[in-house]
């Protein structure tokens, strides 16, 4: 009898080993899958503008250089064509804004609304919940024909997104969760909502904080429906609204674009990969609140 | 004095006063935000009926004119326009159609996959996630040359050499059956490790225990994965399955960059014909009356989708 048990969990342990090697293979073959387009883009940002396009010798690192990196920024050294920094400005200060700005109003505004009791609170939660499910697409027309006359400004880009029904909602749900006990001692101690909510809230959810700073994030840096329609003069214009232009108009030089794109990623790249961890369990949160 | 009263019960006056005072620092603090949302979200909609009802030209120097009905008449009726919004509409569906399921099924594989307890786990999630971080319209960029049409085109390259010279050359993008087809491709590919990263939450979130009794009761994995793992993540799943189904709807970037909603209009979409009606055709009344017909339609999704989803959930 323990020889057949001996022999079941050697063939159980057989078949995990087995088992194990199976998972890793498709691991790193969708690995392969995943990184493939964006090592594509890197090893071309270094390569001769003939060679990017040509099969799958576009992957081997054949005559690396900082040409295209320095043909690129040469390219754009003039206010006729915008400056690289003139497109990296835009952008970090766009995302900035609506960040920052975004985590101060956004966070208050749940705060009331998850903790202070109110007149009209219940009718203003009602509408925010509301304005969640209404995409910016639906408004990006009639904003469009509202605000035509300050195209090509900073704040235009940056002003429709700092307030965000979505944001307002991830900080109310944080809120609503937090235990009572913990803002009750401030307020018996005589602290006001104002006192309460920086010294007591703000320092318990940082993990909320985090979620929201990422999400608004990544959406601002990748903004794009928006300045395709406010943005013409080449000097505003953020990063994707450039790229997408720089790709469009001949002469094509790949190496150049690819270079352009390296750039606009790396720093959000590096954030990604120095904190990753963190970065990803807060996005993930954001599912867990639905 | 009163202050310091451990627990102390409310007085309905007391509550009151507690009620007075909250009241202006609440609205204070919600203010700045729930200007802006009016400013910036709640007007503009408005508008946009207000404006889909008119005649409304950027390039006419004459003051909007009264139009009706007119604009969504011509939209979904007229013969002579209708054509490309239905186009556009079925594109949407059928993104939304391919793109839901098989991008939740495979970042469901994924994250079953990365939650199982080998070394290395977490190397594997930050490949699959990086996609992410980028912005589409780069990711655009890059993919356009990844379907470039000659055999030097990186997915032709790949194809050839794959089947040995079999497959290929496609001109992917530049031709009406697979146009569509890639644009979705790509967008999975951006997408799923945000799913997947959602979803691994949600497993993470199933205790432990239920499976070392189902193991105990000798369920095999796909048994476990059946009755545990699925209910389990039921929330988790719906969740994004509602949130993929509307950016399906809100397709945009990838076809502005790589397609411009051709060939043939196989890639127009709803949200491209909003903005090249505004934009090239300077005819605000028109896109404003498709942003309000896109925005109906993205609503009648969600409800019947949340319907549909909530019967599911009180049936199981």
């Amino acid at each position: 009898m323990s020889a057949t048990v001996h022999r079941r969990t050697h063939r159980r342990r057989a078949q995990g080993r087995a088992g194990r090697a199976g998972a890793y293979l498709l691991l790193t073959v969708l690995t392969v899958v995943f990184v493939a387009p964006i090592a594509y883009m890197v090893i071309g940002s270094f390569k001769p503008a003939g060679e990017v396009i040509d099969g799958l010798s576009g992957f081997l690192p054949r005559d690396l250089s900082l040409g295209n990196y320095t043909g690129m920024l040469d390219r754009f050294d003039s206010p006729a064509t915008g400056r690289f920094s003139d497109f990296y400005l835009t952008s970090l200060i766009v995302a900035g804004v609506v960040v920052l700005g975004g985590l101060v109003v956004n966070s208050m505004a749940a705060y009331a609304l998850a903790r202070l009791r109110w007149r009209g609170r219940d009718a203003v939660l009602m509408i925010v919940v509301l304005l969640v499910i209404l995409p910016f697409e639906a408004i990006a027309v009639p904003l469009f024909y509202l605000l035509n006359d300050h195209r090509n400004t900073y704040y235009v880009q940056f002003l429709p997104f700092v307030a965000s029904a979505f944001s307002i909602y991830l900080f109310y749900s944080f809120f609503a969760g937090l235990p009572k006990e913990m803002e009750e001692a401030a307020r018996v101690d005589g602290a006001g909502p104002w006192r309460t909510f920086f010294l007591i809230i703000v320092p318990n959810s940082k993990p909320v904080f985090a979620t929201v700073t990422i999400l608004s994030f990544l959406t601002a840096w990748g903004s794009f429906l928006w300045p395709v329609m406010m943005v013409d003069q080449p000097q505003r214009r953020p990063l994707p609204l450039e790229i997408a232009v720089f790709q469009g108009q001949p002469p094509y030089d790949w190496g150049q674009i690819f270079a352009f794109g390296v750039l606009m990623v790396l720093p959000v790249l590096l954030v990604f990969l120095l904190f990753q961890r963190w970065f990803v369990q807060s996005v993930a949160s954001s599912g867990l609140k639905g | 004095m009163s202050t310091s009263d451990p627990a102390p019960l409310l007085s309905p006056r007391k509550a009151a006063r507690g009620l007075r005072r909250d009241t202006l620092p609440a609205m204070t603090m919600a203010a700045p935000a729930a200007l802006g949302l009016l400013a910036f979200v709640v007007v503009p909609f408005g508008l946009a009926v207000w404006l889909s009802l008119h005649n409304v030209r950027l390039d006419s120097p004459t003051p909007p004119g009264w139009f009706g009905v007119e604009q969504y008449r011509r939209i979904l009726f007229d013969p002579n326009f209708r054509g490309e919004f239905y186009r556009g509409l079925l594109n949407n569906l059928v993104f939304a159609a391919v793109v839901v399921p098989v991008q939740t099924a495979l970042a469901l594989a994924l994250a079953v996959l990365l939650n199982r307890p080998l070394r290395g786990m977490a190397f594997f999630r930050t490949f699959f996630f990086m996609p992410v971080v980028f912005p589409m319209a780069l990711v655009a960029v890059v993919w356009k040359l990844i379907y470039a049409r000659d055999d030097l085109g990186m997915l032709n390259a790949f194809l050839d050499t794959a089947s040995f010279g079999l497959l290929g050359p496609y001109d992917w993008l530049g031709n009406e059956s697979t146009a569509l087809l890639s644009i979705i491709i790509m967008s999975i590919w951006q997408g799923v490790g945000l799913q997947m990263v959602i979803i691994l939450a949600g497993l993470q979130g199933i205790p432990g225990d239920l499976y070392e009794a189902a193991a105990l009761d000798r369920a095999g994995r796909w048994r476990q994965f059946v009755h545990i793992t699925l209910p389990g993540l039921r929330n988790t799943l719906i969740f994004v399955v509602m949130v993929t189904t509307i950016l399906s709807f809100r397709l945009f970037d990838q076809v502005y960059v790589m397609t411009q909603g051709g060939p043939q209009e196989a890639t127009t979409t709803v949200m491209y014909q909003a903005v090249t009606t505004a934009f090239d055709a300077n005819n605000v009344g028109r896109a404003s009356a498709i942003t309000v017909l896109f925005f109906v339609i993205v609503l009648v999704v969600t409800l019947v989708q949340r319907r549909l989803l909530r019967e599911e959930r009180e049936v199981a």
